[in-house]
């Protein structure tokens, strides 16, 4: 089944445009992995896909498991089963990681016709996923991202992710910044939580991740174009000998 | 602006007699002055630096009924009538209200009874002390009230006052506290207004602090009309410390000016001010905050903050926090913000599926928490959660919790 199709997508931010024709094609149970130059459009296209409000797609379209994605309010897409693993995590400060999570949790079942989980439901599902991080409680108690490290920021991503059980998951640069211990805990995080039923995207300049994640597809993406399309073995073509060959034979 | 002021004097004059009759002769005894003061000065205009963002004479020019009843006091620990005050009330009474402010003369004018909460040396008030006051009438009323606030030497207490208003009339309080905090004495005084848009409020606070005594007062403004609350500390003694903290929220046409001075007389003692503000639709706030450090008040420790939060682009925030040192070696910081609602985070939490509604919400109530979590009293801090919640949504009812809508 095609969960995610996007159609000659092009997007602005500003009046700039960044997305000139994108055409990706994202199967149940598939990984796929987008790499490029910074400033190619990764982040956009992460951005768009959710619905970010500072970008304009002024041609193409994207579906999602046949909806029309392009219609709804970030909040409708999410609730369908749309999670982005920010490259930033935001700090939001008086609002507690709890509130924060029980807010969005019963957003979703409202959204999906369901009863509002019970405290005590709640807070032993938060006890649950978090171990699968391992983000200390310590945090969770906490203001949303207020003072966490870089890599406790990343981990509290996966911890969000493990709690709203996504169907699409799309990780923008989540390896950026963490150490290696770090980085194994969010990518085994990761696995954990993938079934044949969810997807992703994964963005990232290095391989090191992607030997966790073990992606079916590689994209290349240069000056807003999938350029290149391969299987796994394209990502250590990369890692060896970068990009430029690739510009070379797209004739950038 | 005559006009207004002459509607108050016509009714002195008239029902001059009859107020000295039903009061307290020490509430007698400064009327004269205040007159005259009244008379002289009529309500500040805008170009009275204190009144700099609020227009007096418009908020006092509506005919009001002037309520002139007794207070009843029963039961009330520690609360008494002025007229069966346990203590000889001359030589606190009118004693630290600005006799140059027409609206606090105005007060003293027509104030037929006060309220005394005397709590007399080393003892300790167990449970806090609530003031309700509830506006109600038929018809269209104006209230002076007084209250008069002395803690002797090492006394304690926690006083709530709390102001609704019951029915749809306009309502005009005028207000003037007189608090007496004596040497190593502990007050926290919190403030909270819930009235409707047709109420105008005018609050003058005098504050006087003894050596070694902690005084923290907290307004939060949850729901008003027009608003104008002053507040004058007065630190006389070392080692004094106070906490000025306050909240606002405002949307539709209401508007709030907080205005307060922390005087530094003496050295050694210690200020902090919060306040913070949400502005929605096309509600005007105003802060003026002025620290007065003064020739001599060495080692003075001070901070203020103001920041407040504009969500629409036609709310209003006057912010002027002032800071006036006379001292050479002090610690004293001062500094407003005025912001926008943070769209990173909006997005963020509208990615994880919180509506923008109430991502909203979440963040003004986030944004105000900080003054809330200020408060050492839980189960008042735990109900301000809930009235602030449920004020942002939009569900606060005028009596929210309210006894005598039951």
């Amino acid at each position: 089944m095609i969960m995610l199709q996007i159609n000659n997508l092009h997007a602005t931010i500003n009046g700039k445009e960044i997305l000139k024709g994108i055409n990706l094609t994202v199967r149940d149970g598939e990984v796929h992995a987008i790499m490029g130059l910074n400033g190619a459009g990764k982040s956009t296209l992460s951005n768009v896909i959710v619905g970010h409000p500072a970008y304009e797609v002024t041609q193409g379209s994207i579906t999602f498991n046949g909806k029309d994605l392009l219609k709804m309010a970030p909040e409708e897409r999410a609730h369908e089963g749309i999670f982005l693993s920010f490259q930033q995590p935001v700090e939001i400060p008086g609002v507690s990681m709890v509130n924060f999570m029980r807010a969005a949790l019963n957003a979703k079942r409202q959204y999906l016709g369901q009863e509002p989980m019970s405290a005590g439901d709640f807070l032993k599902l938060m006890r649950e996923k978090r171990k699968i991080v391992e983000l200390d409680s310590r945090l969770t108690s906490r203001s949303v991202n207020e003072g966490f490290s870089g890599g406790e920021k990343k981990r509290n991503e996966i911890f969000q992710m493990a709690m709203l059980e996504p169907t699409f998951s799309i990780l923008d640069e989540t390896d950026s910044g963490l150490d290696v211990d770090a980085l194994r805990i969010v990518a085994e995080g990761f696995n954990k939580l993938r079934t044949p039923k969810t997807s992703a995207i994964v963005i990232t300049h290095y391989q090191r991740l992607l030997d966790y994640l073990k992606p079916d597809i590689i994209h290349v993406l240069i000056g807003g174009m999938i350029v290149k399309t391969g299987g796994p073995e394209l990502a250590l073509e990369i890692e060896n000998r970068g990009f430029d060959w690739i510009k070379d034979e797209a004739g950038l | 602006m005559v006009e207004a002021a002459k509607q108050y004097t016509d009714f002195y004059a008239q029902a001059g007699k009859l107020i000295a009759e039903r009061s307290y002769g020490v509430m007698n005894a400064p009327r004269d002055e205040a007159l005259r003061t009244f008379s002289t000065l009529g309500f500040p205009t805008k170009k009275v630096e204190r009144y700099k963002y609020t227009d007096v004479a418009e908020d006092f020019a509506p005919n009001y009924g002037i309520g002139l009843t007794p207070l009843q006091v029963k039961g009330l620990p520690y609360c008494h009538r002025i007229s069966e005050a346990p203590i000889d009330v001359a030589p606190y009474y009118n004693r630290l209200a600005d006799k140059q402010d027409a609206v606090v003369a105005l007060n003293t004018l027509l104030s037929v009874d006060a309220l005394v909460i005397y709590v007399p040396r080393n003892t300790k008030v167990q449970h806090p002390i609530q003031i309700s006051n509830v506006l109600k009438g038929e018809q269209n009323t104006m209230v002076n009230r007084r209250i008069l606030i002395v803690l002797e030497q090492c006394a304690e207490a926690d006083i709530v006052i709390t102001d609704k208003a019951m029915d749809q009339q306009h309502f005009l309080a005028n207000q003037v506290i007189e608090v007496f905090a004596g040497d190593g004495s502990q007050l926290n005084l919190y403030e909270l207004e819930e009235t409707h848009l047709l109420c105008t409020r005018y609050s003058s606070i005098f504050l006087q602090q003894g050596r070694d005594s902690k005084v923290r007062h907290t307004s939060f403004t949850l729901f008003n009309g027009h608003t104008r609350n002053r507040l004058d500390a007065c630190l006389q003694g070392e080692g004094a410390e106070v906490v000025l903290n306050g909240c606002v929220i405002a949307d539709k046409t209401q508007h709030v000016d907080n205005n307060t001075l922390i005087d530094h007389q003496v050295g050694h003692c210690q200020s902090n001010e919060l306040y913070k503000y949400v502005l929605d639709d096309s509600a005007v706030g105003a802060f003026a905050g002025r620290i007065l450090v003064r020739e001599g008040a060495q080692k003075t420790v001070s901070n203020e903050t103001n920041a407040n939060l504009c969500a629409t682009h036609s709310a209003r925030m006057y912010t002027q926090p002032m800071l006036e040192i006379y001292a050479d070696d002090v610690k004293c910081s001062h500094g407003s913000t005025v912001g926008q609602i943070n769209d990173d985070a909006l997005f963020y939490m509208r990615q994880r599926g919180i509506s923008e509604k109430e991502a909203r919400l979440l963040l003004k109530s986030a944004f105000i928490t900080e003054v809330i979590e200020s408060i050492p009293f839980e189960p008042l801090r735990d109900r301000l959660h809930v009235l602030v919640d449920k004020r942002l949504r939009g569900e606060l009812s005028k009596c929210e919790g309210c006894k005598l809508c039951k």
